[in-house]
């Protein structure tokens, strides 16, 4: 995955809550054996109509969506199930990071896994986000902060090991093969 | 002494390495389910890496997902139409035999939603610490397990390493007391819990259901509620191994034989909480006092008794859109609301307790006009069982369509979808936009709701029926 020191975006807004990832991206478009290209299928029902055009009237369609990576959107992001095609759409489509006031857990470990920041803020920073749809924040991962255009900065809570992962751009496979003489051992005496 | 919870006692017991401030702990996986739709991508890391799976005993695989619940050819095979289906269920079977792992292939006996052969082969066993890439592997709680959906790069850690780095959750204790009244189904209990905690009420927490009602549940019942413990946005749902639990396993294919078995079960009745364990949250619920309950939004914490109206919200905008996409709007009652579909299966609802429910209410009656019921078992046992006790004819008599095993309409990746505008009432365990088919619309509910609805083409409340 990319590393990731500081991101500075405008804000896309989707100000619903409890975004489920079969919106992030419908399942009819999980039959495929590869991360590739799943870009295209992003709010796939919400972008697209029924002969599938784009509707104007969506926020990605607009112009000022175009290049955005920061996706700003309602209290618990990323429910439901567990497909982590939906931070992999997220991250083709050039997301980077995800900012909401609580976001679902298993979406969370995945988007990390990736290379896609999960950002949670308090209601009343989040409240001004919304508000302000196309506004430029800079996130900055090594100090955990974002920061909104009139420079109030707010930090957010982030794992200290995903972290780490995110600014050199490593996965945790390599840490958990490191373990295997632990895993033995465990094996050995339990198992 | 320190007394702990069921969830502290698997989770101790599976610490490779404790966690520590600048690392998550290194947490063992005895049981890896996998399916077609989340794996490809993880068997495509481990080639990259170089890397084999490293207990491939410790995995089992089928395919659910996208796979046809249409009859079989004449010769008793199933024909995948859709091409990119047919490829991904030949990548896993590609995988399976490449690394090793057990697979329960499409057209065997043992085929079925992964969820529901995972318990009726033995497999699922308490204290066992169980993933899959999938968000319903809460359903393996139900019998004491810690289980938890994983994503694929996680699939990935399992293959290679059978451990995953993990955060310890949090713990919630759910006390049902009481008992459920007639009419009223696991099912209803768990809308219920979610409709009082909310949709994200058990983020970064392991429930554990407590309490007289839930130790009169049954096994299968046990299942559906711990299923739907992700849908309240819980890490997983836990419900303490008893004797309902080991009378469930005694005799399963994969449960523990002979001397084994009494060494078992001496462990497994160590695994309950300690008297006076602490919880970081606790919630009493009253089952005397539920009704069947349905949903009216597009998520399932959108949930209203069956009498009830659909409520007005804080949050105007998801409200808004919600009730617009369901053709809804605040103050309207259900009951009466025509429907198109009624779904009965998925792993939430498929087993055979569940098939019988929606039969005792099908039996000598007949589909009301104009609405199509599917019933998809969720295995290829449940399928023989229901066959041999004769409910495939009660269904088909009736006029619902007997189908293959698999997920089926609640995902709606195989062919079988809620067309657009459609109403469906559903046993499955999400009603989001669009997830029966594009533009379908859900109600959540119970078998027996649902069949209810089958044979009046409304929304109905079955306790009138059950007179």
């Amino acid at each position: 995955m990319k590393p990731i020191q500081i991101i500075t975006s405008r804000c896309v807004v989707l100000p619903m809550e409890n975004i489920d990832t079969d919106q992030i991206i419908p399942a009819r478009f999980l039959k495929v054996i590869t991360k590739n290209g799943l870009g295209q299928w992003l709010f796939a029902d919400w972008r697209y109509d029924r002969d599938g055009a784009p509707r104007s009237d969506f926020v990605l369609n607009q112009p000022e969506s175009a290049g955005a990576q920061v996706l700003v959107a309602g209290d618990n992001f990323g429910c439901g199930s567990s497909r982590e095609h939906a931070p992999w759409a997220l991250l083709d489509h050039g997301f980077r990071a995800v900012v909401s006031t609580s976001i679902a857990d298993i979406f969370r470990s995945n988007a990390l896994k990736n290379g896609l920041l999960p950002v949670v803020i308090d209601p009343e920073t989040h409240r001004r986000l919304t508000a302000h749809p196309g506004a430029t924040v800079t996130i900055d991962l090594e100090a955990c902060t974002i920061t909104l255009p009139d420079q109030t900065c707010t930090s957010f809570p982030i794992d200290a090991f995903a972290r780490n992962c995110m600014l050199r751009g490593t996965d945790e496979l390599g840490f958990l093969l490191a373990q295997e003489e632990a895993i033995a051992a465990y094996e050995r005496e339990f198992s | 002494m320190i007394r702990r919870t069921l969830f502290e006692k698997v989770w101790d017991a599976h610490l490779v390495r404790p966690e520590r401030a600048d690392t998550p702990a290194v947490f063992y996986i005895d049981l890896h389910l996998i399916h077609e739709v989340t794996s490809p991508q993880a068997f495509s890391l481990l080639r990259e890496r170089k890397l084999r799976a490293r207990r491939p005993e410790r995995a089992i695989a089928t395919m659910d997902h996208s796979t046809p619940t249409t009859p079989r050819n004449p010769d008793g095979r199933l024909s995948i139409v859709d091409t990119q289906a047919a490829t991904q269920i030949r990548q896993l079977e590609t995988n399976c035999k490449e690394f090793g792992i057990r697979l329960f292939a499409l057209g065997s006996d043992r085929q079925g939603i992964i969820h529901v052969i995972g318990p009726e082969l033995g497999f699922t066993q308490p204290g066992r610490t169980i993933v899959c890439g999938d968000s319903h592997t809460s359903t393996h709680g139900a019998f004491g397990a810690l289980a938890f959906g994983i994503g694929t790069t996680e699939v990935a850690h399992v293959l290679a390493t059978q451990c995953l780095l993990q955060r310890k959750p949090k713990t919630f204790a759910i006390q049902v007391e009481g008992q459920l009244p007639h009419g009223v189904t696991a099912k209803d209990l768990i809308l219920a819990i979610i409709a009082r905690i909310g949709i994200g009420g058990g983020t970064g927490h392991v429930i554990e259901y407590t309490g007289p009602a839930i130790r009169a549940l049954s096994m299968e019942e046990r299942m559906t509620v711990c299923n739907m413990s992700i849908e309240a946005g819980a890490r997983a749902g836990m419900i303490a191994p008893d004797d309902t639990t080991f009378d469930y396993l005694a005799g399963r294919p994969e449960a523990p034989q002979g001397p084994a078995w009494e060494q078992a079960l001496k462990a497994w009745r160590r695994l309950p909480s300690d008297e006076g364990a602490a919880y970081d949250r606790e919630v009493t619920i009253d089952a005397s006092s539920l009704e069947p309950m349905i949903t009216y939004g597009t998520n399932p914490g959108m949930v209203i008794p069956i009498r009830g109206v659909v409520p007005d919200s804080s949050n105007q905008t998801t409200q808004e859109k919600s009730l617009r996409y369901m053709g809804l709007r605040p103050g309207q009652r259900l009951l009466g609301h025509p429907i198109d579909v009624v779904f009965i299966g998925s792993c939430t609802n498929s087993r055979l307790s569940d098939l019988r429910l929606a039969a005792s209410l099908l039996k000598g009656q007949k589909v009301a006009p104009g609405v199509r019921v599917l019933v998809v078992p969720g295995s290829q046992q449940v399928k023989k069982q229901a066959e041999t006790e004769g409910l495939d004819r009660i269904f088909r008599e009736a006029g619902a369509e007997w189908r293959e095993s698999g997920c089926s309409m609640c995902i709606a990746m195989n062919g079988d979808q809620v067309q657009p505008g459609q109403y469906a009432v559903s046993t499955s365990n999400r009603n989001f936009e669009g997830r029966q088919g594009v533009g379908s619309r859900t109600f959540l509910a119970s078998p027996l709701t649902a069949a209810a609805a089958a044979i009046t083409g409304r929304i109905t409340d079955v306790r009138e029926l059950l007179k």
